[in-house]
């Protein structure tokens, strides 16, 4: 960008915009504008109508070259809305955008405030200081940085298995890591979904099948991500790959050595069927488990317990396929984007004791009942209770860690429109009488008014109002034996006393419990409610306050699987628009050090919020990565040796801003005297 | 009105030869008392009442619930909307036992008990209660009692309490009076403090400030 | 440690056996206790619902009279009775939530020379026995284990609620744990918290007394032996009305019910006379010693 030859001297354009009433209406723009022109350095001073329309830039642009201006300052708008504009209107004039200064007199002046005179006042007082500050601007040019075109997914989930595939699909190449043995996450578990009952693994496994025949997705199951180095367009992630006791490239998935596995029957929790089955210490989590291939658990195997057993999988394995010395390692990847999609846990209901789970032995949390009347599940779909009996009355309990201060606050959007699914389901496998106790019934989605309004001619009893408790008192004959729900039916207006059979608890949704771990990691930050936190919530729900880091899917909130494919999609935009513009554009107002002033004392090393400060021991020297540096200014304020400077906030800029504000500028009085510009 | 008898609504309660009346039931806005529901929100902890969503939590766990004329929900509700008259008149805020289990399960974390407290006093402070209603008149005696010994003493509690709201019962309690004498667990000499005065000066002192305060 | 013991009211006519049995045990453990001087009423349920501030103020003077005679300004106050516990840790809790109304207590306090610093600790004996003492010291001081005797243990609810000091408010087991440290066995049952009806059997009959039926019926029907509990008017409650209940409502009730530091007194070999136990309408006579086989357990 070639420089404007300045021949030693400030000229200064300064132009006021009325943003039509907004502004106009209190602040009496012509004063202002007439006022800034007799300061120091100013030779254009004008105000228009609507600055950032076309003829409003072009007026800068015109001013640059007819008047050869050198420093621009705007006073209109917020500079979020209005500070790119300007600065590109700059650049086109022939000038380096830097040099441009913008004042905010809508938000924090016209907005804000009644008093005519006051907001003029403080108008001229801000664009006093605005002047006064853009002296001592310097032009600057803003990094680029090229983007590694390869991306990572982590969560093998349905929002990571359709980010990775619309990733691939676009010709990037993607690593896909999942900590379980295989990928599908909790949409896996589930038997039917709503609203249109499609059964989830049917739905789900012909995409876990692409995922794993897809030539441009490396993945890599049973996989955790231990360190994240670098910044957008450059990290580099280390993988901890978990040994499975099997070697991959030769097990087929046959099956044959769990069949001749030592044990005879299960012994241990089944995980994927929430505990109400047992599995060997080799298993496949589910048939169509991708990649299909087994597991030998370590810490249940008798041959890792013991050293002593006879193997009789090795035998059974007609393809040596069992490496019992197998060892974790460790692979280190260059990715340009990262995607998390590493879901959600469910709430533990052990935390609410009221309703009884873990101490009945008939109440149930909502997976568990999804693998129940699942057709592959425990059972074969058979709704048995663990004591054996048939249930012949189910209560669904809504809200169970949800919309409650005592536990989770928030809605976990999902719960009624399963309760309700769960409720059909049900009804269709047992001839069991179903209660839903619901608060209110929450029905957003396309279809869901519908398929709630299915239900209602289901004779399914619903009742509105929140379950106090699920007790074994039994205060007549007829309870004696069941689990009684007492209630207040709010819309009849009585409190009753429901026995039933088994109870179903529709536990919400919660952050996993590494959340914090995992965002460290990745260094994002997570909201109060423990999801991780997006940019903005309406603007930009994918997108972190990491560059080049997304999240998606329900480790962003809860959400339904259409909102998590949805923002998988999002989320595989966003990377991709980074990925294809082939390399970034940085905004340069990042600190530096100083060199010769740093004494390598280290303070800054620890404090900056985004890692970004480096030390070079054998010079004894801190550095700063540009890239991550994000212009927060801490280090700056921290330095003790005044050693770290911040590009657009030096101190002589914050000092001559601070001047202006409270007119004790250079031979400053009301009216602006001439003073030598620096 | 004498205590009000428990009545066990049957099942089998012939509707049919039941005498009823048609009663033209609506709430017309100038009828309700719309700063009601703040006023009972500034007492102590009082402040989330507004908060209430009406989930029916509370009602479901007070083990009292079944007796109240308005479930404890309902009061939440009715007090809010401004339903002063209704609530004040009303059995529940006097059946209310103080065991807290609403307060504890609320999912708001409103201190329904602590409202409770509030419009028992309010219903007392307008002598909205029926003249004989055993519990206010208890609380009555008590705090008279106190205000003038510094402690209660329990029989003559209950024989003041008896006597304003149901003589007879004295008798039908006499038995369970005489075992309890008998076994050492009433006595009859009134429980006193040595410095009365001290006390008396104390609640007169913050009654005074009140009395200033409301008028 | 200085331990002040506030009885409060009921604790000197129909809670006089848990007055003489906390008072026993804590002396056969050796525990300092020096009763609060000149305490008055605390106001209980019934004063806050005649006037919030000065039931504060009631209940304050006596806070106040303890930071005073402990002579540190800091004091530990025992309050044996539930609804007393509850209503002094209440207005500790109150004045310091909401200073104003602190403000208006300290203003009438001070013009008798009172002034309320907050400086005083309520306690419940449960809490001090099982969490000062220790379960472990007690367990060593046991000479009469209460083998084979299965206890009810009920909390009732101003004990737990709404303030989880010492333990929690719907599934507590301080005294669980406590019965376990003396040797016995103690049910699971659903109730161990639900109000027994409190005042309401004295105004409401039926009311309070179908509350209390439900809780002995169910602690009957999981075969319990006895129940202790930790509040007066629970134990006047849920003892004094089983012939009555049996009368009106057709049931079969016999248990006996005692203060938990009545039961602590004969697990320590306290004799029956200084625990109180002849004051009780049900008397249980305690197996202290493993039944022989195929002999019932008598309580």
């Amino acid at each position: 960008m070639p420089d404007v030859k300045l021949n030693g001297s400030i000229r200064i354009g300064f132009y006021i915009c009325h943003c039509g009433h907004n502004i106009a209406s209190t602040v009496d723009v012509d004063a202002v504008a007439q006022y800034v022109a007799t300061l120091p350095g100013v030779i254009v001073s004008r105000d228009y109508k609507y600055m950032c329309s076309d003829p409003g830039q072009e007026m800068i642009q015109t001013d640059i070259k007819e008047q050869n201006l050198n420093r621009i300052v705007v006073a209109s708008c917020s500079p979020l809305l209005h500070e790119h504009t300007f600065r590109t209107a700059t650049e086109k004039g022939g000038l380096n955008p830097y040099y441009f200064q913008m004042v905010n007199i809508r938000e924090n002046v016209s907005w804000v405030h009644t008093d005519k005179s006051a907001a003029t006042t403080k108008a001229k007082d801000l664009a006093r200081a605005a002047i006064l500050r853009v002296f001592h601007h310097r032009s600057l040019e803003p990094k680029r940085v090229p983007v590694n075109p390869d991306a990572m997914v982590v969560g093998g989930g349905i929002a990571g298995i359709h980010a990775a595939l619309t990733l691939a699909n676009a010709g990037k190449k993607v690593y896909l890591v999942e900590r379980e043995p295989t990928i599908g996450g909790h949409m896996a578990m589930f038997d039917k979904t709503f609203p249109t009952l499609d059964c989830a693994a049917c739905i789900l496994t012909p995409k876990m099948s692409q995922v794993k025949n897809h030539p441009n997705i490396t993945l890599w199951t049973y996989s955790e991500v231990t360190n994240v180095e670098g910044y957008v367009g450059n990290y580099s992630v280390t993988v901890k790959r978990k040994p499975r006791y099997i070697i991959e490239d030769l097990c087929v998935g046959c099956l044959e050595c769990i069949e001749k596995c030592i044990y005879k029957e299960g012994k241990y929790p089944d995980e994927f069927n929430v505990g109400l089955s047992k599995r060997k210490p080799v298993y496949i989590p589910f048939p169509q488990a991708t990649p299909q291939l087994v597991v030998i658990d370590p810490d249940t195997c008798i041959e890792f317990k013991s050293g002593k057993c006879k193997k009789t999988c090795v035998e059974a394995c007609d393809r040596d396929a069992i490496d019992f010395k197998q060892e974790e390692r460790f692979e280190e990847v260059k990715v340009g984007t990262i995607i998390l999609t590493t879901g959600f846990q469910t709430f533990d209901a052990r935390r609410v004791p009221y309703y009884g789970y873990g101490k009945y032995p008939n109440v149930y949390t909502s997976l568990e009942v999804e693998r129940l009347v699942n057709a592959s599940g425990p059972t074969g779909g058979d709704v048995i209770l663990r004591d054996g009996r048939r249930p012949t009355s189910i209560a669904i309990i809504h809200c169970v860690g949800s919309r409650d201060k005592n536990t989770n606050r928030w809605c976990s959007r999902t719960c009624c429109m399963y309760s309700l699914k769960l409720a059909h389901l049900l009804k269709e496998h047992t001839e069991a009488e179903v209660y839903n106790f619901y608060i209110d019934m929450r029905t957003p989605g396309k279809s869901y008014e519908e398929f709630y309004d299915k239900l209602l001619d289901e004779n399914v009893r619903f009742i509105r109002g929140r379950v106090a408790e699920v007790t074994d008192w039994a205060d007549r004959p007829s309870e004696e034996g069941k689990l009684v729900i007492r209630v207040e039916d709010t819309m009849v207006g009585v409190v009753r006393r429901i026995p039933v059979d088994m109870v179903v608890l529709a536990v919400g949704m919660e952050p996993q419990s590494d959340a914090q771990a995992v965002r460290k990691l990745f260094n994002i930050s997570c909201s109060t409610e423990g999801f991780f936190l997006e940019r903005h919530p309406k603007l930009a729900p994918v997108d972190t306050f990491t560059d080049g880091i997304y999240i998606a899917g329900a480790c962003q909130g809860p959400k339904d699987i259409p909102d998590t494919v949805a923002q998988a999609g999002a989320a595989a935009a966003q990377a991709l628009t980074l990925i294809d513009s082939g390399e970034i554009e940085l905004e340069p107002n990042t600190a530096f050090v100083v060199q010769d002033a740093c004494s390598g004392c280290r303070t800054c090393l620890t404090i900056c919020p985004y890692s970004a400060i480096s030390r070079d021991d054998a010079k004894q020297k801190a550095y700063i990565n540009e890239a991550l540096c994000k212009g927060c200014g801490t280090c700056v304020a921290a330095c003790p040796s005044g050693a770290i400077k911040q590009n657009l906030f030096e101190d002589e800029m914050i000092f001559s801003e601070i001047d202006g504000i409270l007119n004790t500028g250079p031979a400053g009085t009301n009216g602006g005297v001439a003073c030598s510009p620096k | 009105m004498t205590t009000p008898m428990v009545e066990q609504v049957k099942s089998s309660t012939n509707h049919r030869t039941t005498k009823k009346a048609i009663v033209r039931r609506i709430k017309y806005e100038e009828e309700l008392d719309h700063s009601f529901g703040e006023e009972i929100a500034s007492f102590a902890y009082g402040e989330k009442l507004f908060s209430c969503i009406q989930c029916g939590t509370c009602s479901a766990t007070c083990p009292l619930s079944h007796y109240m004329d308005y479930t404890p929900r309902k009061v939440i509700a009715m007090t809010r909307a401004g339903f002063k008259e209704e609530i004040l008149n009303s059995l529940t805020i006097w059946l209310c036992a103080s065991c807290y289990s609403c307060l504890v399960q609320c999912p708001q974390q409103i201190h329904i008990t602590d409202v409770m407290y509030a419009l028992k006093r309010e219903a007392i402070a307008s002598g909205y209660y029926p003249r004989r209603l055993p519990i206010p008149v208890l609380a009555k005696a008590f705090f008279n009692q106190v205000r003038k010994n510094g402690r209660n003493t329990e029989s003559w509690l209950l024989v003041n309490l008896y006597l304003r709201t149901n003589p007879f019962k004295m008798f039908k309690e006499a038995v369970l009076g005489m075992k309890l004498l008998f076994h050492g667990r009433m006595s009859l000499m009134p429980d006193r403090i040595k410095r009365r005065n001290e006390l008396t000066t104390i609640l007169n002192a913050v009654k005074a400030r009140e009395g200033a305060v409301r008028s | 440690m200085k331990y002040l013991y506030y009885p409060g009211c009921s604790l000197h006519s129909t809670g006089k056996a848990y007055e003489e049995s906390v008072l026993a045990v804590f002396k056969a453990l050796e525990i300092p206790l020096e009763e609060l001087e000149d305490w008055n009423c605390c106001g209980a349920t019934s004063y806050f619902s005649i006037d919030e501030t000065e039931a504060f103020a009631l209940a304050a003077r006596n806070l106040e009279l303890a930071e005073n005679q402990s002579g540190n300004g800091h004091a530990n106050l025992i309050a044996p009775c539930a609804a007393c516990y509850l209503v002094l840790t209440k207005t500790q809790h109150y004045l310091t939530s909401y200073p104003d109304i602190k403000q208006k207590v300290n203003d009438a306090l001070d013009t008798v020379g009172l002034h309320y610093e907050g400086k005083t600790n309520v306690r419940h004996p449960l809490d001090v026995l099982v969490n000062d003492y220790g379960l472990d010291k007690i367990t060593k001081r046991v000479k009469k284990p209460l083998k084979g005797l299965r206890v009810a243990c009920y909390y009732g609810c101003q004990v737990v609620r709404p303030f989880k000091v010492f333990d929690d408010s719907l599934y507590p087991t301080s005294m669980d744990r406590l019965a376990k440290a003396l040797g016995a066995e103690t049910i699971e049952w659903p109730l161990k918290t639900r109000c027994c009806g409190g005042s309401l059997t004295g105004t409401i009959q039926e009311a309070g007394l179908r509350l209390s039926r439900a809780l002995l019926i169910d602690a009957q029907r999981r075969k319990a032996d006895i129940m202790i509990t930790c509040c007066p008017l629970c134990q006047h409650n849920l003892e004094c009305y089983q012939d009555r209940i049996n009368r009106k409502l057709g049931d079969h009730i016999h248990i006996p019910v005692a203060y938990f530091t009545q039961l602590m007194g004969i697990a320590l070999g306290l004799s029956e006379k200084e625990l109180g136990i002849h004051r009780l309408f049900n008397r249980p006579r305690f197996a202290v010693t493993a039944p022989k086989k195929g002999e019932p357990v008598h309580a």
